[in-house]
């Protein structure tokens, strides 16, 4: 079923990129082939490999339960949090809360994951900002 | 006697302070993210890029710091496989076989260094394969036009996957999905934007080191949260005893006639396109077996089986830069990610390279010897101190693991915008290891999208809009038939492949992530 869904999906992709690929503006300096031919190309590609999945779909992948699901979700958004944050915050307590909160939800207890949140945080910053002069996001306290 | 003398100019580009240092590093770093698992070469190498480039080093420290890495990591994959039956990376899994049955004997000093020994031959003499074979394909690969290098490209992807690809469809899939998202950005030859969405940040297209570090690197930590807790944690699994770690002469000797044929083996199976390391390491353990094993020992902790498969990846892995560097198109993940290095660097591979940089192509091969000398080096006495490392356990590594790349990608950029794609290639590359999508047809699209496009638009252009062109030439239809066999000979025969490399492990009970 799985494989069904991922390609009924990238059928759509295929469709989207073709459509995308037809309203792409050409200039009046194109060349012979001009800037929409290949991506044609890979969407016949796409669509093809796409149905072959749709019409025989390989034995279903082992899924993680929804709580797993859930987890590996809510780490990502931590993540795009982290994005956003990275500017505002600076990078030493940023880099703790998030490194804090994935070493948590790999196994660390609690008073672990804040001890070995800052230590990589700050370690990193060590190495790369302070030995190797790499620039980090510095945020209102200047690290 | 050309090539004395241009190797001769590689050493002196090789050692200087700098760059010897930065070999060193290489490879100590390299050893110890082979043999952590969840960190394989393509990885570590892939994390390290952005760092590189953003530590200000130039073309040629670059690559060599970034070689010795890879060469490190081939060499450190073998650690985990002995000691705890967990290959470090892919290709390291044949050495589970019989190096984790020496170390349940107590002989796991002896396989360690044993397999360090087989590691150092088989690198050793595939980096002189390399210097002796990339020049003579560099001289073929002169006669290649944009028609002829479209075919080159496509019968890269058609045979990315490997004689054991397990689904065609999907590999070809992953080779689309690569191709469409290198052409997000402004069309080069018309200056048009393409699939940008209107959104300015797409116009430079994506950086594909932001898709590599993602896909890659964020998708192991993403596999680790999945399986914290089950029975595919490895942090559960009991410590080993190293033992001695001097092998005896007598059990050198008597491994030297397998290391000498399997690293030829391993060598031609590197260069071969779509084969690799793990293709390279799988035929030399099987083909020993075959040979050597007369009495039944093969499986059951016989050094020679620890030595073939160990030359076998090594040689694999030297053999692979053949391609990589004489023709600009990888045959496997890691040169695909190194491939990504040169472009990052403003290089282009290919048979001008060797014309235009040749300090760049000699200065490597030059550190690659000296990387294999300190590899073996570190490799004999220092190996306690490597099996040291894996006792961090991944709930500390993986952190870790994650904050660097986003150093990395934060140095080169420094734009929120580029992190948040790359958590998303994160989640993609989640979602495609699940599904089986092989990752580095993906990588291979966004690096080379754009170059497959010129040539393709340039042979049609050349010939005033006649698409029979592209397959017009002899050098042409013999690579699209290379290509097409390529696709279609893993459908026919690649289930047969499998079963074997299946049956291998099962018979051990190894654990594949």
């Amino acid at each position: 079923m799985s494989d069904r869904i991922f390609g009924g999906i990238g059928l759509i992709l295929a469709v989207i990129f073709t459509w995308q690929a037809s309203i792409i503006q050409e200039s009046f300096l194109t060349d012979a082939v001009g800037p929409k031919t290949f991506p044609y190309l890979i969407a016949i590609v796409m669509g093809l490999a796409s149905l072959y999945f749709l019409l025989k779909p390989d034995p279903e992948p082992d899924w993680p339960r929804a709580g797993r699901l859930a987890e590996i979700g809510f780490a990502a958004l931590v993540m795009f949090a982290y994005a956003q944050a990275l500017p505002e915050l600076g990078f030493l307590i940023a880099t703790a809360i998030v490194a804090g909160y994935l070493t948590w939800r790999l196994g660390s207890r609690p008073v672990e994951s804040l001890v070995i949140g800052v230590g990589t945080s700050v370690g990193i910053y060590v190495i790369f900002r302070l030995l190797l002069g790499l620039s980090l996001a510095r945020g209102p306290f200047g690290f | 006697m050309e090539l004395m003398s241009n190797l001769a100019d590689g050493f002196a580009v090789a050692l200087t302070w700098q760059n010897l240092a930065l070999a060193l590093m290489g490879c100590f770093l390299g050893t110890i993210m082979g043999a952590l698992p969840g960190l394989g070469p393509s990885n570590g190498v892939a994390i390290l890029i952005p760092l590189a480039f953003t530590m200000g080093l130039g073309a040629t420290p670059s690559l060599i710091l970034l070689t010795s890495v890879y060469y490190g990591a081939m060499y450190g994959g073998r650690i985990s496989s002995i000691l705890l039956n967990i290959p470090g990376d892919e290709p390291a899994m044949m050495t589970c076989l019989d190096g984790y049955p020496m170390a349940q004997q107590g002989r796991a000093g002896e396989a360690l260094a044993l397999s360090g020994i087989a590691s150092f031959v088989g690198a050793f003499f595939a980096t002189c394969g390399l210097v002796l074979l990339a020049p003579q394909l560099v001289k073929v690969a002169l006669l290649f036009g944009p028609a002829e290098y479209f075919a080159l490209f496509a019968l890269a992807f058609a045979t990315l996957g490997g004689i054991s690809s397990t689904n065609q469809a999907k590999s070809a899939f992953a080779a689309a999905l690569g191709l469409g998202l290198a052409m997000i950005g402004v069309d080069t030859q018309t200056g048009v934007p393409r699939f940008t969405f209107g959104e300015v940040h797409l116009y430079d297209g994506i950086d594909f080191l932001v898709a590599i570090v993602g896909l890659f690197a964020l998708s192991e930590v993403f596999i680790f949260l999945e399986h914290r807790g089950t029975d595919q944690d490895i942090s559960t699994k009991p410590k080993m005893e190293i033992g001695r770690i001097v092998p005896s002469w007598a059990l050198i000797r008597y491994c030297i006639p397998t290391m000498g044929r399997t690293t030829v083996l391993g060598f031609i199976a590197g260069v071969l396109p779509g084969a690799g390391a793990s293709l390279g390491s799988f035929i030399s353990y099987s083909m020993e077996k075959r040979l050597v094993d007369k009495d039944g020992t093969f499986g059951k902790g016989d050094p020679r089986g620890v030595a073939a498969p160990e030359a076998g990846n090594n040689a694999a892995a030297g053999g692979a830069l053949v391609p990589m560097l004489a023709l600009g198109v990888p045959g496997s993940g890691t040169t695909a990610v190194l491939l990504a290095v040169l472009l990052s660097l403003n290089i282009t591979p290919g048979p001008l390279l060797f014309t235009q940089n040749p300090d760049v192509v000699w200065g490597l091969i030059a550190a690659l010897f000296i990387g294999n000398f300190m590899l073996l080096a570190m490799n004999i006495p220092m190996v306690g101190l490597f099996t040291r490392v894996l006792l961090v356990p991944p709930r500390i590594l993986m952190p870790i693991v994650a904050m660097i790349s986003f150093v990395g990608i934060y140095g080169i950029s420094g734009s929120s915008f580029d992190l948040m794609v790359m958590v998303g290639f994160g989640i993609l590359g989640w979602v495609l290891r699940k599904l089986d999508v092989p990752l580095v047809p993906v990588i291979l699209g966004t690096l080379l999208g754009n170059e497959m496009e010129v040539n393709f638009r340039r042979a049609v252009n050349i010939a005033d809009g006649d698409y029979s062109v592209l397959i017009s030439s002899p050098l042409t239809i013999l690579l699209w038939t290379i290509a097409a066999i390529g696709f279609v000979l893993p459908i026919l025969v690649g289930g047969l492949v499998r079963r074997r490399m299946r049956m291998a492990r099962d018979a051990e009970g190894g654990v594949r992530d």
